[in-house]
């Protein structure tokens, strides 16, 4: 395997990158960090950190309020994230950008708004497999409300999507189909434009959760033909508490609000209320105007790296894993698909993850462990959990080195 | 286990001491209790630790037989083991007065508690307030126990 070369000049500015996150240069358990767990938050670079500090010092005010300078400078900073978000995603206009708290609201957002008048008796969505709980809970409270039923397309041994078995439950009755760009417990890249095509020649619409994929790969949600995509701010190296809706205008603009308050209106009384125009009516209240400024702050960032370099280093960074993973004796791989990004899960011999977990950051070195907000998944593997590895481009080969050299006294302990 | 130099900090050795790998490898009293009169649930979400534990009380209420069911990590499975170990043979209140001096002594380890109970294997888990986010690991078997005495039906979770 080609190692990631630090004489590849890709290689080369993503390997000086580390220096640009204060919370790698620590020791813990008097060890070098090693930071495996970017699937589950990621870490901030000095730039993000100091974006927001920055708008906390000087700019801050609120948004779209006073005329007083700084509630525009609040503005402008707020209003050009966004439109530092449409380019980065190559969404058709800056209407179809809602910001939200989270991936995790982009979708109760798009299940109450767009799918809650639609459902009754007899009417599906189709989900999968592989979904996070964000992904499948929503969905489950909307059927509850409206007697819909949920539809689940089955994965295999591997973590692949059935695409067969997705063709046969697409039918009429389904009214939205909701699938991860990538899976966050297997790392499984799903086949988004061949799902879009399946969905939309039915006139179904198509809700990616990019919540994993959005630091990993290039994202033109126009290519993927996608109708929404959600994302968060904290997985691409940006502040908690910030994501993203991107929903094609017609259909937002067919959505009734969902929550109602300041700034989503043009003009309250009691007789009735007008609501305001795209993305504001869905942007109720005060929002987190600091965070959607580091999350421009880690757009600029990402750009600054090039999503290509990243995505080919952090390639040939995964392959390097797995196969050092698959290499340490009592090993047990899970989610091998053929395509993959930035995650292996695994279990070794008979310790429970939960035991890898503290011997590991005993050795300063962090992973996740456990059911990764996947259960369906843990259960079709008949696992309770997965101690996971997951990679972002400051990771490096003395990273993977060091992760299976920990293995190795867990397994002395374990003995 | 191999006498293995974990660290030069023994906090590790401390945590997996023989005596625990021993019982999370052959966990004693583990499966279903055949004429159980007592049953609670208890879950750790956190780690998807998740065991069910079966008492059989007898008329005075003493424990005549316990096992549990279930899987976790090597601290949640061998403090249920251990637990089992203990308790059987006592009476109901005496196995509370365990579960208390237990719970205590792990989350306030400056103190002493249980001097006047005999904790025996128990102390093995003395090591696990050295890793807080794995007290509730080795107190979760405790906490199915205080449910199930009480009759309590529905799951306890250490969350």
């Amino acid at each position: 395997m080609s190692h990631p070369q630090p004489n590849d000049s890709t290689a080369v500015a993503i390997e000086n990158c580390r220096s640009d996150f204060p919370a790698l240069q620590q020791e813990i358990n008097g060890q070098p960090l090693v930071y495996l767990d970017s699937a589950a938050s990621a870490q901030q670079p000095t730039a993000v950190i100091d974006a927001v500090a920055e708008y906390q010092r000087h700019d801050h005010a609120n948004v779209h309020r006073g005329v007083h300078t700084l509630s525009h400078r609040a503005t402008d900073a707020y209003e050009g994230a966004r439109d530092k978000i449409q380019a980065f995603i190559h969404a058709a206009s800056r209407r179809e950008i809602v910001l939200t708290s989270g991936t995790t609201e982009s979708i109760n957002l798009v299940a109450q708004s767009y799918c809650r008048p639609r459902l009754g008796p007899g009417n599906k969505i189709l989900i999968s497999h592989l979904e996070h709980h964000s992904n499948i809970v929503p969905w489950q409270l909307v059927c509850e409300q409206t007697g819909a039923e949920l539809v689940v397309t089955p994965m295999d041994d591997v973590g692949q999507l059935d695409l067969e078995a997705f063709k046969q439950l697409l039918s009429t009755e389904v009214r939205i189909v909701s699938i991860g760009h990538v899976s966050n417990a297997l790392g499984t890249i799903n086949p988004i434009k061949d799902i879009v095509a399946q969905a939309h020649a039915l006139d179904i619409p198509v809700l990616i959760d990019g919540a994993q994929s959005v630091p990993h790969l290039p994202i033109d949600v126009q290519d993927l033909g996608c109708d929404f995509y959600a994302f968060s701010a904290h997985k691409m190296f940006g502040p908690t508490g910030v994501g993203v809706l991107y929903g094609r205008e017609s259909l937002l603009e067919e959505m009734p609000p969902y929550q109602g308050g300041g700034d989503m209106i043009l003009e309250v009384s009691f007789n009735g209320t007008t609501y305001n125009d795209l993305p504001y009516k869905f942007e109720a209240g005060t929002p987190n105007i600091s965070g959607v400024v580091g999350m421009g702050a880690a757009i600029d960032y990402l750009q600054s790296i090039g999503v290509s370099h990243i995505v080919k280093y952090e390639h040939d960074l995964l392959e390097y894993l797995t196969q050092q993973l698959a290499s340490v004796d009592g090993i047990r791989l899970i989610g091998t698909a053929a395509d993959k990004a930035s995650v292996q899960s695994f279990l070794l011999d008979d310790i429970h993850p939960h035991d890898l977990g503290t011997i590991l950051d005993h050795q300063g070195i962090a992973i996740r462990t456990g059911h990764h907000c996947a259960m369906p998944v843990m259960d079709y593997f008949g696992i309770p959990g997965t101690a996971r590895a997951s990679l972002a481009l400051y990771n490096n080969v003395d990273d993977v080195d060091r992760l299976v050299a920990g293995l190795d006294k867990a397994k002395q302990i374990f003995a | 286990m191999s006498a293995v130099d974990i660290n030069s900090r023994d906090d590790l050795r401390e945590l997996y001491r023989e005596l625990i790998l021993d019982h999370a490898k052959s966990p004693r009293h583990f499966g279903k209790l055949a004429g159980a009169t007592h049953t609670a649930e208890g879950i750790n979400p956190l780690c998807g630790d998740k065991l069910r534990l079966y008492l059989r009380l007898d008329d005075e209420d003493k424990i005549d037989a316990a096992s549990f069911e279930g899987s976790g990590c090597a601290i949640s499975v061998a403090a249920a083991s251990v637990m089992t170990d203990t308790i059987i043979g006592l009476n109901v209140s005496v196995a509370l007065e365990y579960f208390r001096a237990v719970t205590r002594r792990l989350t306030d380890p400056g103190q002493d508690h249980g001097d006047n109970l005999d904790l025996g294997k128990i102390m093995a888990f003395d090591g696990v307030h050295e890793f807080p986010s794995r007290i509730k690991c080795a107190t979760l078997a405790w906490h199915a126990l205080n449910c199930a005495i009480h009759n309590q039906t529905k799951s306890v979770s250490t969350e």
